[in-house]
């Protein structure tokens, strides 16, 4: 019989912190065999991370193993001396962080990085190591890697860097690669990229795989099997395609519930989230871990311990930590929702036209002074939203979407062009400059949630401030009833004003951020990224009660995302953009089916779907995003277009075609040939 | 305890207790003579207030022993400070025997530490001298940091023309050397409390600034800054309200630390002769007096006594910077 490259037996993980003694993982069961690809998916805090330092043996002064064992080709790593873990972490387990400029030493060349691996390991020379790094570096499909090899990490880019580190990890030839969130930090297109490496990687090498994420669209292009986790514990493992149809524990159902799939629909099927709140790892139920948050919850079934996995059917490999899992009904329809009326738009609220932002940039060196270059930021941006309205603006990084952010709330003013609210040109009108009835009409929902609150104040303060400010209020008594009534709305208890942001979670702080844009009865809301720092879970509530409050409130939103799935799930409207240019703008059923802008057809392709009913045309980018600095010349996107003319898309910008009322690309192919594009997903019928 | 101690722990309520304790001994030290007959009972609501903030300190500080004993030295000299007219002393300033040793007994009182030269009691001079140094080191403190900071906020914030003019400005002050500025300032002025406030100002504030500049460039990119600038905030609110409450951290440990120099720096200027003004005791004017006869080591202790608090003062406050820095990594 094979041996398994790595077997995780019962494993019990604990942190001893002031706390006492705090359990991260609990009787965790993993087995893989050489050349399998193992995904690991849950939330954050859910443990994942830990198994795999586990598996590096790596947990740190405070971390250690309480229980069970880790066998690494049928040895018990725990029995192996410190000089022997060494030879193996590196050589034969490597690990690949989601950081890649924390990963490289930004002080050594890329080529001395890479050429230490096998030198230390193999004990080769240096000539040789180099040679080899410079054919790892290949295999990894960087382009010019003689240039690579040369440079020092900051010099390339966050996607080449994460090509390098994986490089290096497999410099080692090891037999087990640990991926521990690899794209997070990435552009979609950019990820689409790796994601196709490491499924290469995984079908060539016979490497095995540990990809651990919390995107289970990614988990099902890479990998065979998974293993769900739920606050230290694996609650679903199995076969990739019988957890995702078949799924068989109520907090895997409660995740694909919650994220948007092709088939949901903000109206008629609403996501649903799962209620409450991962619980803390000291404060854990008695019974099943997820029991407070389950619908079928049963007292005396689910609320004690063992509780251990159990296979779904005699001898399958698919196996379950539900009591119930028998019990429930899994073909009735998901789970309850409440289908809604759509919102009619209503007149015009927003007008943005031909709006163009240039940074002039003075790149003075030590006596060159005055060379100055233009950054092109915005370039022409025209869009229209209407009152209760969303629009999406959909763009990786550099495309300018957070300097129109900017110049529509008024912190740099316009280089020309018109931003109309009301009968108000706001493009050249600084904040400072605008009253306060304007200022509160347009606010914003920022994206990151540990930064969108000042640590300083309670959050009571921060929001009575917003109220008082644009004198919605002034009384003390009416603020703090206008107070009670917005917490009421993003349903947090009032006894939440008192707290700090610290006390709060990740999902809780956006809810205020959330309450803070809406506390002066705005027209307009800018969110920017508003969920995509925030759990899958959480995601679906917040953007929930975004859309309810929106809904009541009749706002235009702006809906500022890099991620298409939610954008298909919520906006009205798409604009999509790429280098401070529009390439394409339409309604969302126009955007999402053909013709297509190239770009949307790439950006359409590279998100991860984590249906396994949907089938994709593949279609990956090659390149980085060049820089704002220095664009391409005539269609911005010509150095990674897939359908480039040379001697017309790199020369002239590209022409407006408009296809339906509102729907227009701007590309230079022909009519026909947008028109004749395949759509880029299917559904297959099951 | 901890019952009785909690509605005491609210930051609003422990900056009451603060002044209570501060406002009198400054009152106290700064303006005695033009308080009169009230003078005598100034102190008496510091007291309480002094032991209400010690057993704050140390019920709060429990997890970190250097800064329990850095907190300890300091609210000793605090508590001395605040206590010493009620003791039962003698006139620190009049002379009743020359030379005596220390254990000495003359004319019926004992001489626990000695007499100086001009028969001085040295254990009252020495209690009463921890006064001054505190209330003039702390305030010059607090004023330095006052400048610094808003100093420090407009740079990092406003940047541009703003921040180079002020960096600037303060990259010529740090260039001098410490005690030259100092000197130079104290002899312009001449030599009194109210002018060692301006000169530790001066040479303090621009490494305050530059501190406060550092905290306020990395945090006015963050995104409650831009929702304070997107609702229209006054760049001064923004900055005092929204900014500088999240850079106290390292101010508070870097403010325990520049109390230690500036003690120290007061001593040496009053020993130079450019500080505080005779005959009332201070530590530096009690070294600075004793320097030549103690050059006998039976006089010794003339110098060891003062010497000595000053150790133990700066000793405190760098513990306790220490001890707050070590408890701000910790969390």
């Amino acid at each position: 019989m094979e041996i398994p490259v790595l077997e995780c037996r019962n494993l019990s993980i604990s942190y001893y912190t002031r706390q006492g003694e705090v359990p991260a993982v609990v009787d965790f069961n993993l087995r893989l065999m050489p050349g399998e690809a193992h995904g690991i998916v849950g939330e954050s805090g859910c443990g994942k991370s830990t198994v795999a330092l586990a598996i590096m043996n790596y947990m740190g002064r405070n971390g250690a193993i309480v229980g069970g064992e880790i066998l690494f080709e049928g040895r018990d790593m725990r029995t192996m001396s410190a000089e022997e873990l060494r030879q193996i972490r590196g050589a034969k387990i490597a690990m690949v962080y989601q950081e890649p400029m924390a990963s490289l030493n930004p002080s050594m060349k890329i080529a001395e990085q890479l050429a230490e691996v096998p030198m230390y390991h193999e004990g080769i020379g240096e000539a040789e190591a180099l040679r080899r790094a410079e054919k790892m570096l290949v295999q990894v499909r960087l382009p010019d890697p003689q240039r690579i090899m040369n440079s020092y990490p900051h010099q390339i880019s966050g996607g080449q860097q994460q090509r390098v580190v994986i490089a290096m990890a497999l410099l080692s030839n090891p037999r087990l690669l640990l991926l521990d969130e690899p794209t997070t930090a990435l552009d979609v297109t950019v990820e689409a990229g790796i994601v196709d490496l490491i499924k290469e990687i995984a079908r060539t090498t016979g490497t095995s795989l540990i990809y651990i994420s919390h995107n289970l669209g990614l988990i099902l292009e890479t990998c065979t099997r998974l293993t769900v986790m739920y606050s230290g514990e694996a609650v679903e493992s199995g076969d990739i395609h019988a957890v995702f149809d078949e799924m068989r524990h109520p907090y895997t159902r409660g995740l694909f519930n919650s994220i948007p799939l092709p088939g949901a629909d903000k109206n008629s099927r609403p996501l649903v989230a799962i209620r409450g709140q991962l619980p803390l790892p000291h404060a854990r139920p008695a019974g099943c871990y997820f029991a407070p948050r389950c619908d079928h919850f049963a007292a005396g079934v689910c609320d004690h311990r063992p509780l251990p996995m159990r296979a779904v059917a005699e001898g399958a490999s698919h196996a379950v930590r539900c009591a119930r899992f028998a019990e429930i009904d899994w073909a009735a329809a998901t789970l309850p929702h409440t289908p809604r009326e759509k919102v009619l738009a209503g007149e015009l609220v927003l007008s943005v036209e031909e709006l163009t932002k240039h940074y002039t940039v003075e790149s003075s060196g030590a006596f060159l002074v005055g060379a100055r270059r233009t950054v092109k930021a915005n370039e022409q941006i025209s869009f229209a939203a209407r009152e209760a309205e969303t629009v999406a603006i959909v763009g990786e990084s550099g495309c300018g979407k957070s300097t129109f952010a900017k110049v529509l709330m008024g912190l740099e003013d316009a280089t020309s062009g018109r931003v109309q609210l009301g009968d108000l040109d706001l493009a050249n009108l600084p904040v400072q400059s605008r009253n306060e009835r304007t200022i509160a009409r347009l606010q914003m929902i920022f994206q990151n949630p540990f930064d969108t609150l000042n640590p300083s104040h309670t959050v009571g303060a921060q929001i009575s401030r917003v109220i008082r400010k644009f004198g919605v209020e002034r009384d003390p008594e009416k603020v703090e009833a206008r107070l009670n009534q917005l917490l009421d709305i993003i349903k947090l208890p009032r006894e939440f004003a008192h707290r700090r942001p610290r006390q709060l979670s990740g999902g809780q702080k956006q809810r205020i951020g959330i309450a803070r844009a809406f506390a002066g009865d705005p027209k307009v809301v800018i969110a920017d990224e508003p969920v995509s720092a925030l759990d899958v879970s959480v995601q679906a509530a917040v953007t929930g009660l975004l859309m309810d409050i929106q809904r009541d409130n009749r706002t235009t939103l702006l809906f500022i995302s890099h991620d298409l799935s939610v954008v298909r799930y919520l906006a009205d409207r798409v604009v999509v953009m790429y280098l401070g240019r529009i390439m394409e703008k339409g309604s969302t059923e126009e955007i999402f089916a053909p013709p297509y802008h190239p770009y949307t057809e790439a950006l359409l392709a590279a998100v991860p779907i984590a249906d396994t009913s949907v089938r994709k045309r593949r279609i990956v980018l090659s390149g980085e995003i060049p820089s704002p600095s220095n664009p391409p010349k005539g269609c911005p996107f010509n150095t990674r277009c897939l359908y480039m003319m040379a001697g017309t898309c790199d020369a002239i910008p590209p022409p407006q075609r408009e296809f339906a009322a509102g729907h227009v690309i701007a590309c230079h192919l022909p009519r026909e040939t947008l028109l004749a594009m395949e759509p880029v997903i299917s559904i297959a019928p099951a | 305890m901890a019952g009785f101690l909690a509605p005491f722990r609210q930051p609003r309520r422990i900056v009451g207790v603060m002044l209570l304790m501060w406002v009198p001994l400054t009152l106290y030290v700064m303006f005695g003579d033009g308080l009169g007959g009230a003078r005598f009972y100034v102190l008496m609501p510091a007291i309480p207030a002094t032991l209400l903030l010690y057993v704050l300190a140390i019920t709060s500080w429990r997890e970190s022993p250097v800064a329990l004993i850095g907190a300890t030295l300091v609210f000793f000299w605090l508590l001395v400070a605040v206590l010493v007219p009620y003791l039962p002393l003698v006139d620190p300033n009049k002379p009743m025997a020359p030379f005596a040793v220390i254990g000495a007994v003359r004319n019926d009182h004992l001489f626990v530490l000695g007499a100086d030269f001009k028969g001085r009691d040295m254990l009252a001079r020495t209690l009463w001298g921890c006064q001054r140094v505190l209330v003039w080191g702390v305030s010059a403190t607090m004023v330095a940091y006052v400048v610094g900071c808003l100093l420090g906020l407009i740079a990092g914030y406003l940047s541009g023309w703003w921040d180079q003019g002020i960096s600037f400005v303060s990259n010529v002050l740090l260039s001098f050397p410490v005690m030259v500025l100092f000197i130079l300032i104290l002899n312009y002025l001449g030599p009194s409390g109210f002018n060692i406030v301006i000169a530790v100002t001066f040479a303090s504030a621009p490494a305050i600034m530059r501190i406060v500049r550092g905290i306020t460039l990395d945090m006015k990119s963050r995104d409650y800054i831009y929702a304070a600038q997107t609702r229209g905030e006054h760049p001064l609110r923004i900055m005092v309200f929204e900014l500088l409450p999240n850079a106290r951290g390292p101010i508070i440990v870097d403010a325990c630390l520049r109390l230690g120099y500036t003690t120290v720096a007061i001593t040496t200027l009053t020993f130079l002769g450019l500080g505080l003004q005779p005959p009332d005791p201070d530590w530096g004017l009690m070294i600075k007096e004793s320097a030549k006869v103690a050059m006998l080591f039976k006089f010794s202790y003339m110098l060891l006594a003062p010497a000595l608090c000053v150790s133990s003062l700066v000793l405190g406050f760098n513990l306790m910077a220490d001890g707050l820095r070590e408890m701000s990594l910790r969390d």
